[in-house]
């Protein structure tokens, strides 16, 4: 009985607890998410503490990093390693050796693809081709690479091998362009010595407004040519360019196709006639440049690196104001401030954000549909590299066979012109997507100029 | 005795609890989602881009966000609003959500319908020639009149 009469006392009490127990967490979880607002409202005013100050002569990361914690972090990421279905890079292991240090290192591209050693005979890239690496290991891959040992090259390769901003200005007193030129005359091994980063903030961004800036006196002159040829004079990249401009031109500095123009070795890119492959073309015919005489068929051949900006300007995303950043630094949401991604990479790694912002379907239908475009220039590829394998087997057979060198003046111009077109497509790292369609014309033009090299041979043996 | 204490602590707790809830709810707008200014849909900067888009779009004049986004009937609407809403402020404030930003499938079907607010007399004549369930959808060619994306 004596349970009855406490029990409802009890209840009642029990009541009051779970109330005040309710109210409690009702208030503390009023609270946090009160804190949860304040916290986003902050973010939103995209607040910017300047904990260190930023002059134009610090070229370290890590101290820009301190004002631009999220964007650094992107930025070192790069030295993730991932593949994509045509390109992206493995990390294999790698014995450390005295001249190689490195304990990973990308897969080679010359055994993935031997007909490369024949197309390339003669030529340090015939010793030592590896995939790509994210920015982060361009100083060390350049440094390590075997081609430093079968050939000395000059300290016109750290243009694009390391941040040389701050270098730039310091040799040439302040003058970008004299210490560009003082750099290109230097070894590779006596330039090595004075930069210390890849790639870092200074090379594309201003330190007091953060703007981005042009600092590769070779895309300068680069782009003054190239519009020289359109009929405007006296460009200016940094002073005439738009601001979504300069989204793209700032990665254009570095993934463009040039050469060392002369004994002084000046990093050029060979725009002077525009920037299609026949341009380009036609600009080192006239110049009679070659990069090297080949070593099976004696052919003058050129060897093109890494045309991105060029063929990304001849592709549909160029012609509708799509920037380089806009796919490969997309805008991403940190809390409820929006910054570009620094970690750049292969679109295909960030579809989201790099490619549904306007596309609006399926990341797989959009996986697809760039592999469905890789897949056929890939294969074209393919039937190029036979075809120019061929040509070079049959130039090199009619010369054993005692053929002169006028006799075969004309099927080494095929191959010249062949191969170039060839190496533009295979070395762009796009595998076709940047302009599929101007990657397919390319593609085939090169065939056919093989196939009428070996016409030539053929004529000379009847 | 001992209830009484309970009991104001109780009342205390509550009016706590009451007091920061009416306060979170004025400092993070709370009355604006109530209304029919296109900001508020702005407010977390989430839909910059819509807002933006919107303000640029040829439909800025006639439509807001919800004459094109919610029901037409008063229920529905503040239904649409209520449950909108609690699912926007939940991904915001756990900061998981799909980016870009998708329409779910029951909005989408929500615009569908609102085209229809205004433009029924113009699709009427092409509706006839469909069989009653399917549906045209207006947003398959028309998705970037109230804002790109």
């Amino acid at each position: 009985m004596a349970e009855n009469t406490t029990s409802p006392l009890l209840t009642k009490r029990r009541k009051l607890y779970l109330l005040v127990i309710i109210a409690a967490i009702m208030a503390i979880g009023s609270t946090a998410l009160l804190i949860n607002i304040l916290e986003h409202k902050q973010e939103a005013k995209n607040p910017f503490y300047r904990v260190t100050e930023l002059t134009d002569d610090i070229d370290d990361p890590s101290i820009w990093g301190k004002n631009f914690p999220l964007q650094y972090d992107g930025y070192k990421r790069t030295v993730d390693q991932v593949r994509t279905r045509f390109g992206g890079s493995e990390g294999l292991p790698h014995t450390p050796t005295q001249v190689d240090p490195r304990s990973v290192v990308a897969q080679s591209k010359l055994e993935e693809d031997p007909r490369l050693k024949t197309i390339w005979a003669g030529y340090a890239f015939s010793k030592d081709f590896r995939e790509e690496r994210g920015h982060a290991y361009m100083l060390e891959d350049q440094t390590y690479t075997e081609r430093q040992i079968v050939v000395k090259q000059p300290g016109t390769c750290l243009n694009c091998h390391a941040s040389t901003y701050t270098l730039y200005k310091k040799l040439g007193a302040g003058d970008i362009t004299k210490g560009f030129e003082q750099l290109n005359q230097m070894t590779f091994v006596e330039g090595r010595k004075q930069v210390t980063h890849p790639v870092a903030c200074i090379d594309c961004h201003a330190s007091d407004t953060m703007q981005l800036r042009i600092t590769r006196p070779a895309f300068i002159e680069g782009m003054r040519a190239w519009k020289f040829a359109q009929g405007i004079k006296d460009y200016d990249v940094n002073k005439m360019a738009s601001r979504q401009e300069m989204r793209s031109f700032v990665c254009g500095q570095c993934h463009v196709e040039y050469y060392f123009q002369g004994p002084e070795k000046r990093l050029t890119y060979p725009w002077a006639k525009g920037v299609k492959v026949d341009d380009i073309l036609a600009y080192y015919d006239e110049a009679k440049f070659k990069d090297w005489s080949h070593a099976e068929s004696g052919a003058p051949v050129l060897k093109a690196q890494h045309p991105e900006f060029e063929m990304w300007n001849q592709g549909i995303h160029a012609r509708s104001g799509v920037s380089c950043a806009d796919c490969h630094m997309p805008y991403k949401r940190e809390g409820a401030m929006k910054i570009s991604e620094h970690h750049v990479r292969s679109p295909l790694l960030s579809i989201n954000l790099s490619c549904q912002t306007c596309h609006k379907w399926p990341e797989s239908e959009l996986k697809e549909r760039v592999e469905l475009i890789q897949e056929r220039t890939y294969f074209m590829r393919n039937l190029a590299m036979d075809a120019l394998v061929d040509l070079i087997n049959d130039i090199k057979a009619a010369k054993d066979a005692g053929k002169t060198d006028e006799e075969l003046t004309s099927a080494r111009d095929f191959q010249r012109k062949a191969q170039f077109r060839l190496d533009f497509v295979e070395a762009e790292n796009s595998t076709g997507f940047h302009a599929p369609q101007e990657a397919a014309r390319i593609l085939a033009q090169s065939i056919d100029l093989s196939r009428r090299g070996q016409n030539a041979i053929h004529t000379l043996s009847k | 005795m001992k209830s009484r204490i309970l009991a104001i602590i109780a009342s205390i707790f509550i009016g706590i609890a009451i007091g920061i809830s009416i306060y979170t709810f004025i400092y993070a707008k709370g009355y604006s989602y109530l209304l029919n200014d296109p900001s508020a849909c702005a407010n977390c900067h989430v839909m910059n881009e819509q807002y933006d888009g919107w303000i640029k779009s040829s439909h800025r004049s006639v439509a807001t966000c919800n004459d094109c986004h919610t029901p037409a009937s008063f229920v529905g609407k503040y239904w649409s609003k209520a449950s909108n809403g609690f699912w926007h402020s939940f991904a915001f404030t756990s900061g998981k959500f799909h980016e870009p930003i998708q329409i779910k499938a029951h909005n989408r079907q929500i615009t569908e319908q609102a085209c229809l607010k205004c433009h029924q007399d113009v699709v009427d004549a092409i509706e006839g020639t469909y069989p009653q369930t399917k549906q045209i959808s207006c947003l398959r060619c028309h998705s970037s009149v109230g804002h790109m994306h």
